[in-house]
């Protein structure tokens, strides 16, 4: 019987097998921040133990980071000894380490594929659950905690049981304005939080394959969201177009032999997934969340749902509860939910396709005077490439704040919170209680209706604006 | 790791589903490059509240935390398990975990000990009705117990085979791992020339 693409990838890196035992895997890269490697970088000192493949780590700042005043000791003394730390830990280990200042800084997940370390075909992990983003090169990419990060560090492999196998085929393509978040949070709010629990995920099918790398990364990236273990893309030209040429993807003879093998990281015809999920993207629309689990959505054409739309007992008084965190009234229309902050970034939407995006929906408008739009590039590449295409002025004659690289109020470790009952539109992915800041009320959006939102004050698509230019 | 062989301590019920791991310890509590002293942040919105079951006197000293289904969505953060022992629980009951939290107890030594969801509805019944009842979680027999009499509950809970092990035996993954450095040898020497690495002879 035929393999699918995950089962490749995995049995590729299968060290050791032992009835009885989860597999020994080999992994292939391990990237690390500031906020999930100190404990383990302790518990290898404690124990006279070595990174034993530094050349296999990358370590960059990311969370704790300030976006403005980057040049300047960070504020916050807990945040600054905590990023002291992992300098003092890249140095005594020998790991390679891009700090704020330098030129490869920014959010992991975007750096990683941006330097074309991230290839179809590898096992990626970092302490970091969006980690799952690098997926979308065919690469089984997953989050794990700090115990296992010094797992990787001390012996460049993780004990790990083999996921059972999920396709989720998205026929059709998606309808214009219709983006990858769209696509996602759709499937969310489909199969709820925990509807991936206990496997790996392979996105499929012609809206799949029509979407460029970074829409694809959007896609992976949100696989925890619904408790995937990990969610992978097959890789195709369009992956080989974005990796090569990139600094860290091969070269010359190299490259030709990867290829090669790239283009065998295919699910095989007669392979059987243990669950299929099967979605249409012809009729999706922009998607927007209401409550406080990225599982809690609606299209931005309906409104606010009652608990009593709810069957399941404990969905109800979920539901009870975040009606009540989110300050909504059931029955009220999403399109009248009025926003504080919209939040363009994160390494769901940070990238320079996403600003782009941002941008042209942005220009010659301006954001409604009641509403603070942050625009936070992913990396400090994209914020420069973002300023060689001139969006930044796109952006701050809007009346934008266009800020440096990191992980900014996606999580609220920086000073880029939300006030307590202070409401954002952001293009992140989590809509947890408090994640933006104490007390914060978060919608999950797509680019173009995080862009249409800042300008009309109210949860928008950029359909519901007026023409540039007529005021 | 300590060995874990069997608990017993009050049952406190959170009578919540998709406790996330923002709402375990939220980010700003993060920044702490110790394991310890993660306490303060545990369930820290929640707090505020004099509600909240960990507001109220008649279940001090629990350390038998039972939870409603998706407990620990969301990030990766370890200091969720570290938060939760540092409180002093020993053991989360829930009808389902996710996963990167799950593999982080095992890691750690928090016991995450899944039951069928009808055990969690008499176990928060039970707690509800009589505040303060102990209850003993066996991973030798993965058994639940608590109440006495007719309100008795004896139930089993699911934890993989090898974390179980692990558990009983107190044992450090990484010295389990360091014992086949061999094979890791044998590994890597077959891996591909044009596999990428972040730092270059």
């Amino acid at each position: 019987m035929g393999r699918t693409l995950s089962e490749k990838v995995w049995d590729e890196h299968v060290v050791r097998s032992t009835p009885g035992e989860p597999d020994l895997l080999f992994i292939d890269l391990h990237l690390i921040h500031e906020v999930t490697s100190p404990q383990a970088f302790d518990g290898l000192r404690l124990a006279g133990r070595q990174v034993r493949r530094p050349d296999l780590t990358l370590a960059t700042e990311d969370h704790n980071v300030p976006t403005v005043d980057w040049d300047k000791p960070i504020a916050d003394p807990v945040s600054r000894t905590q990023v002291e730390t992992l300098r003092r830990n890249a140095e005594e280990f020998g790991v390679r380490l891009h700090p704020l200042g330098d030129i490869e800084q920014g959010i992991v997940h975007v750096v990683g594929p941006q330097l074309g370390l991230t290839q179809p075909g590898m096992t990626i992990v970092c302490g970091d659950s969006h980690t799952s983003t690098h997926g979308a090169f065919g690469a089984i990419a997953f989050g794990i905690g700090t115990s296992e990060v010094e797992h990787v560090l001390a012996t460049q492999t993780l004990m790990q049981a083999k996921p059972k196998t999920m396709a989720v085929t998205v026929n059709g393509s998606l309808p214009a304005g219709v983006t990858a978040k769209d696509l996602v949070l759709t499937l969310i709010a489909h199969t709820g939080t925990g509807g991936g629990q206990g496997y790996i995920v392979e996105y499929r099918g012609q809206a799949i394959e029509e979407l460029s790398m970074e829409g694809r990364m959007t896609v992976c990236n949100m696989s925890i969201e619904w408790g995937a273990k990990a969610g992978l893309i097959a890789p195709d030209q369009t992956t080989f177009d974005y990796i090569e040429g990139r600094p860290e993807a091969p070269k010359g003879a190299d490259w030709d032999a990867a290829v090669a093998h790239w283009k065998t990281l295919v699910t095989d015809d007669d392979a059987v997934f243990d669950e299929e999920i099967v979605l249409d993207a012809s009729t999706m629309t922009p998607f927007v969340t209401w409550g406080t689990n990225p599982g809690q959505g609606v299209p931005l054409g309906a409104s606010v749902p009652s608990p009593d739309d709810f069957e399941d007992p404990q969905d109800k008084v979920a539901a009870e509860k975040a009606l009540e965190y989110m300050g909504l009234e059931a029955g009220t229309p999403m399109r009248d939910v009025k926003v504080d902050t919209v939040f363009v970034g994160s390494c769901t939407n940070g990238r320079i396709e996403d600003l782009r995006l941002a941008a042209e929906i942005i220009k010659g408008r301006k954001v409604d005077p009641d509403t603070r739009l942050l625009v936070v590039p992913g990396s400090v590449r994209v914020r420069l490439q973002a300023q060689d295409e001139g969006l930044d002025v796109i952006f701050t004659e809007a009346g934008a704040e266009w800020r440096g690289a990191g992980c900014s109020m996606c999580l609220g470790m920086n000073p880029d919170t939300l006030e307590p009952g202070e409401r954002s539109a952001s293009t992140s992915n989590r809509n947890f209680e408090g994640r933006q800041g104490k007390g914060g009320r978060t919608h999950l959006v797509s680019i173009p209706v995080a862009a249409a939102t800042a300008v009309r004050g109210t949860l928008s698509s950029p359909a519901d604006l007026d023409p540039v230019g007529s005021n | 790791m300590d060995a874990f062989t069997s608990h017993t301590g009050i049952g406190v019920p959170l009578r919540r589903s998709n406790v996330d791991t923002d709402q375990i310890i939220p980010a700003v509590y993060l920044k702490r490059v110790t394991r310890d002293g993660f306490e303060d942040g545990l369930f820290s919105a929640w707090r505020n509240d004099p509600t909240f079951v960990l507001n109220n006197p008649a279940y001090a000293g629990g350390s038998v935390l039972v939870a409603g289904p998706d407990f620990g969505t969301g990030s990766s953060r370890e200091h969720a398990v570290w938060a939760l022992q540092n409180y002093g629980f020993r053991v989360v009951i829930s009808p389902r975990f996710a996963d990167i939290f799950r593999g982080n107890s095992g890691k750690a030594g928090l016991l995450a000990a899944q039951v069928d969801e009808k055990v969690v509805q008499r176990l928060w019944d039970l707690l509800a009705d009589q505040p303060g009842t102990e209850i003993t979680v066996d991973l030798e027999s993965r058994t639940v117990r608590a109440g006495e009499g007719v309100d008795a509950i004896e139930d089993s809970f699911d934890i993989d085979d090898y974390t179980r092990w692990r558990l009983l035996e107190g044992l450090d993954d990484i010295g389990i791992t360091l014992s086949h450095a061999d094979d890791i040898s044998s590994y890597e020497a077959t891996r591909p020339s044009w596999k990428p690495a972040t730092m270059h002879a």
